[in-house]
């Protein structure tokens, strides 16, 4: 019951947050605040994990390769589906509800901790428009984000590739353009608009209704990531399904 | 005016409150006053809409609160100030910010005549060079007073407080207690001050109503709570040595 109570819960935050706008002066700066924390702030973070991980990638796929009939290119092109179809949209996606996500349930929750939120509503504004459809909005530009996650993970295994000697750049770069589908593109940015969906939103349903004090603002921000793993899990294997079979 | 008619609300079938009818004219200050767990920040948030009573009604000159739709609700808590036991002030925010931002929310002014309005409540609740300070770097009272001036700057209908004297010395308690009653008779507004502070009640109670176990045990003015046979009350507000004096001598004064 409870599990039902909090779905429902979070569709109705979601009709809210779309309700009595806030002023577009007020909200204007509320979004490029969040632009600035949860976009620009992680491009740090997603450059470095990328650019490694797709070096790691084609590492390990040019160690499985040890048959000579099977083309050096094949590592570029791998390399390029692995990161274009599943790291840069899903598994970045798993990161940034770590490091956004527990950010988002972290500054919200201390807001109701400290009735913050309570003098929102006190006033007549919708707290919902005012905290979540910001971090919605800032959000939207995520695919920015994993744009910068493809083609440095891709940059990362062409220098992986060509430091450890695993093929020539010449191969890689033909890997990585041999059977391209430009619709894998689409399909990861529909992926990413929802994923960014779910990490503006479930973080911030478990900020806006969590209950208690100081350490519960911990325990709603780990709860706030498993969740919303999850349900990036999940919805990345339905809309595949969807979209790929 | 706001009418409170047999006002219920229970947590997980703990009563909390248990059927409060009281009256809160306009113009006046009135303070709810009881023993800590007597319902007195519970019956503040559901006359706010924080809390949904299970019964009973409250009306806003003449409006069911119940009954409004929620817009005409955002609509209404507009015309509210409130002031929080913890000041609630928005820590991403300098003062200034923290007081202009219902102007910014609710009113068309411009920036210089928001700046303006918000030197002069700084002004009025004595912090004329606090502007650019944090919430976090000013004191407690300081907060208080920020928290004062935002809940007025907006020219508010009704003023609610949630022990506004909490946690700060006697002299600032009634700079508090003073700036809140010259607030109310200047704007004509109606204040509600839930409190323990038996200094408030003495200085500025010109409506007490004391709650008990989440009923309504008591209601009077400042004077009859001098002169009350009602044992509850009496043991309450004058379980202190100095205040039993006080009302002797009130008694005495009175006699001759």
């Amino acid at each position: 019951m409870t599990y039902l109570h909090n779905i429902g819960a979070y569709f109705l935050m979601i009709k809210d947050m779309f309700r009595k706008p806030t002023k577009w002066s007020v909200m204007k700066t509320l979004i490029f605040k969040d632009i600035d924390d949860l976009i620009m702030g992680s491009l740090g973070i997603v450059a470095f994990i990328s650019f490694f991980v797709g070096g790691v990638v084609t590492i390990q796929t040019a160690l499985n390769i040890d048959n000579p009939l099977i083309p050096k290119y094949l590592v570029g092109f791998a390399t390029r589906q692995s990161i274009i179809l599943e790291f840069a949209p899903t598994f970045i996606s798993i990161i940034m509800a770590g490091k956004v996500g527990s950010f988002i349930t972290s500054s919200i929750g201390t807001m109701r901790v400290t009735e913050q939120i309570d003098a929102l509503e006190v006033m007549g504004i919708n707290a919902i428009n005012y905290l979540v459809f910001p971090k919605f909005i800032a959000l939207m530009l995520y695919p920015f984000v994993i744009s910068i996650a493809m083609f440095l993970g891709i940059v990362g295994g062409m220098a992986a590739c060509y430091f450890g000697g695993y093929s020539s750049i010449n191969d890689y770069i033909i890997g990585i353009q041999t059977d391209f589908i430009p619709f894998h593109i689409a399909y990861a940015f529909i992926k990413t608009f929802a994923f960014a969906f779910l990490l503006a939103t479930i973080p911030s349903f478990h900020g806006f209704y969590m209950k208690g004090g100081a350490l519960e603002v911990g325990k709603a921000s780990t709860t706030a990531f498993v969740w919303t793993s999850v349900v990036i899990i999940l919805l990345n294997y339905i809309l595949t399904q969807m979209l790929l079979s | 005016m706001i009418e409170v008619k047999d006002l219920q609300k229970s947590f997980g079938g703990t009563p909390i409150l248990k059927g409060i009818t009281t009256t809160f004219e306009n113009g006046k200050t009135s303070l709810v006053i009881g023993q800590s767990g007597s319902g007195k920040t519970v019956f503040l948030k559901c006359l706010l809409g924080l809390f949904t009573q299970d019964k009973g009604s409250i009306t806003y000159d003449g409006n069911i609160y119940s009954q409004l739709n929620t817009d005409q609700k955002r609509d209404l808590r507009s015309k509210m100030g409130m002031v929080f036991q913890g000041s609630a002030l928005f820590d991403s925010m300098t003062i200034a910010e923290n007081v202009m931002f219902p102007l910014r929310m609710f009113t068309k002014q411009s920036k210089s005549e928001m700046q303006d309005r918000v030197d002069f409540v700084l002004k009025r609740v004595n912090l004329p060079d606090a502007h650019n300070k944090m919430p976090s770097e000013a004191s407690g009272g300081m907060q208080k007073r920020v928290a004062i001036a935002r809940a007025i700057v907006n020219n508010p209908k009704y003023l609610f407080c949630d022990e506004p004297n909490s946690g700060l010395d006697p002299k600032t308690a009634i700079v508090i207690d003073n700036l809140i009653q010259e607030i109310t008779d200047e704007y004509n507004i109606t204040t509600i001050i839930n409190t323990h502070d038996m200094n408030s009640v003495m200085e500025i109670g010109e409506k007490i109503v004391f709650l008990k176990d989440g009923l309504k045990a008591w209601e009077g003015s400042k004077e009859n709570i001098f002169i009350t046979d009602n044992e509850v009350v009496t043991d309450f507000v004058y379980s202190s040595e100095l205040f039993k004096k006080v009302r002797k001598m009130y008694l005495q004064e009175r006699n001759t």
